[in-house]
C-alpha cells in the first residue's frame, strides 16, 4: 500500500533542515581537527627541506652553537636556545606554581560570597593582559629595578623573564586548579567535618588528595604556556645564545629566535627551514604537554563523576 | 562536654594560620600586577590625549600618534570576527546539543585544547605557511585575521558550549515532546537562551585577538605605515606590534610614548573584559531558573 507508506514518511521540510543543519555543526565540530591537523601539515611542509637536506639529530639537540646567518659554516644547534626556554619556564613555575595553587585554596576553600567573586573576577582580569605589554613591563620596568637591586650590568635575564612568566602563568593556573578543587564533590568535604575536622584538616586530608589530578593537570598547563610563551621573553630575556649558569644570564629561548629572525630570511633557505623546524619541535612539545594534561584532569573527572554533566548528548528525540 | 579542649585551640589556630597564609599568597599574585598597572598610568597617562590617539605618527615614529595601529587593531580583530564566530559558534553546537560521548567527540575536544596551547609563535607559522603562501593572501590583513582566528577559535567554542550547557535539559526535553525536530528546539528555546552567553565569550575573543602580537609579525602587520588599510588585502599596524616596534626597534623614542601605547592597549583589552564579566554577573542576577 504505496499511500500508507506516503503518510508515515516524516521527512517534512522541517526534517530536511535538521539534516543540513546537523551536517553543518559537525563540520564546525571537525574543523578543530581540520586546523590542528592543517598546523603541523603546514609548518612540517615548510620545514620538510631542512629537516630532510640538513637537519642533524646531534647537532640540533647537542650542540649549543646557533650561527644560521654565518657566511661560511652556519651551525644550527639548538641546545642553547632550549637551556634558554627551559631555564626561564623552570623558574617561571619555581615562583608561580606554589603561590598559584596557594591563591586556588583560598579562593576555593576558605573564601566566601563576595571576596571570591571578586578574587576570580581579578585572576581573570590577570589572565587578560596582553603578552607584548608584559614583555614592555620587563623591559622598562623590571628591568631598571633588577640593575639597581642586584647591582648587576644587565637587568634583562632568566630572572626577569622568570618572573615575568609566573606572573603570566599563574592566573591561568590558579583557575584551573580551582576548577580542580570545585570538581571534588561537597559530600567528601561534609563527610570530614562530620568527623569534626577543621578547615584545613578538610583542605589537606581529602581535598587537595582527592584533587591531585587536576592540579598535577592544571601546573602542567602552566608548564606549557610558558614553554610557548613569545613577546615576554624575547623582551625581557635579553636575547642573547647561553647556557645559563646563573639567573642574571641573558638568554635566548626558541620561540623568540624565531619571532626575531623569521623577518630576515629568505623563504625556503636553510635558515627559513631551520625556523620552522623549531616549530615543529614547539609543536610536539606543547602537543604532548596538553595531551598529558587532559589524560590527568580525564583521569581526576572519573574518580568522581557528577551526574547531569552533559545534558544533551545522553537524550535522544 | 562542648568546651574547647587544647587541641581544639591548637586547630583553630593552626586553621588561622594557614588561612592567612593563603589569602597572603592571593595577594602576592594580585598586588604586583595591580603596581605595575599604577606604574603605566603615572608614566604612560601624560602621553595620551586626543591627538595621540587620532594622528598619523611622525618623525619615524618618535613623535605623533598612534591613529594607523588602532584602525588597524580594529580591522584585525572584525575580520578575524567574522572568520571564527560562526565556526565557533557551530562547533560549539555539535559538541553540546548533537556529539555523542565517543571517539570523534574526545578527538575534537583535544584539538580544542590543542588549538588554545598551541605556541603563539606556532600559529605565526602556520599562517605564513597556509594564508600568506599556500592559499597567496600575501601579508595582508585578510592572512593575519585568519590566523588569529584559528587561534582563538577555542575562546568562542569553550564559552559558547558553556553557555548552551547552562540552559537546562528540561526546555529542550518539553520542546522536543511537543513535536519539534532538533534543530527548531535550539533555534527557539537553547540560542535564545543562551545567547547573552555567547556574547560574553565574543566579547572576550576581541580583548584576545587585539592583544596578540606573535601570529600577526610575518601574517599581515606591518612596522610602519603612514597611511590607513584600505580592504582586507592591504597590509597594516596594529597596537600591539607597534609597542613591540617602539619600545625595541626605534631608537630614540621618548619615554612617555611606548608607555602611553601599552596603557591604551591595556585599557582596551582590560576594558573589554571587564565588559564580559560585567554582563555574565548580570546575567547570572537575572536568570529566571
Amino acid at each position: 500500500m504505496p499511500e500508507l507508506a506516503h503518510a508515515a514518511d516524516r521527512r517534512d521540510a522541517a526534517w530536511w533542515v535538521d539534516r543540513a543543519v546537523r551536517i553543518l555543526v559537525l563540520a564546525g565540530g571537525l574543523s578543530a581537527i581540520v586546523f590542528i591537523a592543517g598546523i603541523f601539515v603546514f609548518i612540517t611542509r615548510e620545514g620538510a627541506g631542512f629537516v630532510f637536506d640538513r637537519f642533524d639529530f646531534r647537532e640540533f639537540f647537542g650542540s649549543p652553537r646557533w650561527t644560521p646567518t654565518s657566511s661560511h659554516n652556519p651551525t644550527y644547534g639548538a641546545l642553547a636556545l632550549i637551556a634558554g626556554t627551559a631555564s626561564v619556564t623552570g623558574l617561571a613555575m619555581v615562583v608561580s606554581v606554589p603561590f598559584s595553587l596557594g591563591a586556588a585554596i583560598y579562593i576555593g576553600e576558605f573564601a566566601t560570597g563576595r571576596v571570591r567573586e571578586t578574587l576570580k573576577v581579578l585572576v581573570e582580569l590577570l589572565a587578560a593582559i596582553p603578552s607584548v605589554v608584559w614583555g614592555f613591563i620587563g623591559l622598562s620596568i623590571m628591568n631598571p629595578l633588577i640593575i639597581q637591586t642586584f647591582d648587576v650590568p644587565v637587568g634583562l635575564n632568566v630572572l626577569n623573564a622568570g618572573v615575568i612568566l609566573g606572573l603570566m602563568a599563574a592566573p591561568i593556573m590558579t583557575t584551573i586548579a580551582e576548577d580542580a578543587l570545585k570538581a571534588v564533590p561537597d559530600t567528601y568535604r561534609e563527610a570530614a567535618e562530620a568527623m569534626g575536622a577543621t578547615r584545613w584538616q578538610v583542605t589537606f586530608k581529602v581535598v587537595l588528595p582527592a584533587a591531585r589530578n587536576g592540579l598535577v593537570a592544571a601546573t602542567l598547563l602552566g608548564v606549557g604556556r610558558g614553554f610557548g610563551e613569545t613577546m615576554a621573553v624575547l623582551m625581557a630575556s635579553g636575547h642573547s645564545i647561553n647556557l645559563p649558569t646563573s639567573p642574571f644570564d641573558s638568554v635566548r629561548a626558541l620561540t623568540a629566535t624565531i619571532a626575531a629572525e623569521l623577518g630576515e630570511t629568505a623563504a625556503g633557505s636553510d635558515h627559513y627551514g631551520a625556523l620552522f623546524t623549531l616549530g615543529i619541535f614547539l609543536f610536539l612539545v606543547t602537543f604532548a604537554i596538553n595531551f598529558a594534561a587532559d589524560v590527568f584532569v580525564r583521569g581526576g573527572q572519573r574518580k568522581h563523576r557528577r551526574r547531569g554533566r552533559r545534558p544533551a548528548a545522553s537524550a535522544n528525540p | 562536654m562542648f568546651e574547647a579542649t587544647a587541641q581544639n585551640r591548637r586547630n583553630r589556630k593552626v586553621e588561622g594560620l594557614f588561612r592567612l597564609l593563603f589569602l597572603w599568597m592571593t595577594c602576592m599574585l594580585i598586588l604586583p600586577v595591580a603596581l605595575i598597572l599604577g606604574v603605566l598610568i603615572v608614566r604612560g597617562g601624560p602621553a595620551i590625549s586626543w591627538e595621540f590617539l587620532f594622528t598619523q605618527p611622525i618623525n619615524n615614529m618618535t613623535a605623533g600618534g598612534i591613529l594607523p595601529a588602532l584602525v588597524g587593531t580594529v580591522w584585525l580583530v572584525v575580520v578575524a570576527l567574522i572568520a571564527s564566530v560562526p565556526v565557533g559558534v557551530a562547533a560549539a553546537l555539535y559538541l553540546s546539543e548533537y556529539a555523542p560521548d565517543n571517539r570523534l567527540t574526545r578527538a575534537i575536544n583535544l584539538a580544542i585544547i590543542n588549538l588554545a596551547g598551541v605556541p603563539s609563535i606556532v600559529h605565526a607559522l602556520f599562517g605564513l605557511g597556509a594564508f600568506v603562501i599556500f592559499f597567496r593572501f600575501g601579508t595582508s590583513i585578510l592572512a593575519a585575521s585568519l590566523t588569529l582566528a584559528v587561534m582563538t577559535l577555542p575562546v568562542v567554542i569553550v564559552a559558547t558550549r558553556e553557555s548552551l550547557q547552562t540552559v537546562p535539559l528540561a526546555f529542550r526535553e518539553a520542546c522536543w515532546n511537543m513535536g519539534a525536530t532538533r534543530w527548531q528546539t535550539i533555534r527557539k528555546i537553547v540560542l535564545p537562551n543562551a545567547i547573552s552567553g555567547i556574547l560574553t565569550g565574543v566579547i572576550l575573543e576581541v580583548s584576545r585577538t587585539s592583544g596578540e602580537t606573535a601570529p600577526i609579525m610575518f601574517t599581515g602587520a606591518a612596522f610602519f605605515l603612514p597611511f590607513l588599510p584600505q580592504g582586507v588585502l592591504d597590509q597594516t599596524m596594529a597596537m600591539s606590534l607597534h609597542l613591540f616596534v617602539i619600545s625595541t626597534q626605534v631608537p630614540d623614542v621618548p619615554e612617555h610614548m611606548p608607555f602611553g601605547v601599552a596603557l591604551v592597549l591595556i585599557s582596551m583589552v582590560l576594558a573589554m573584559n571587564g565588559i564580559s564579566i560585567a554582563f555574565r554577573v548580570y546575567l547570572r542576577g537575572r536568570k529566571k531558573w
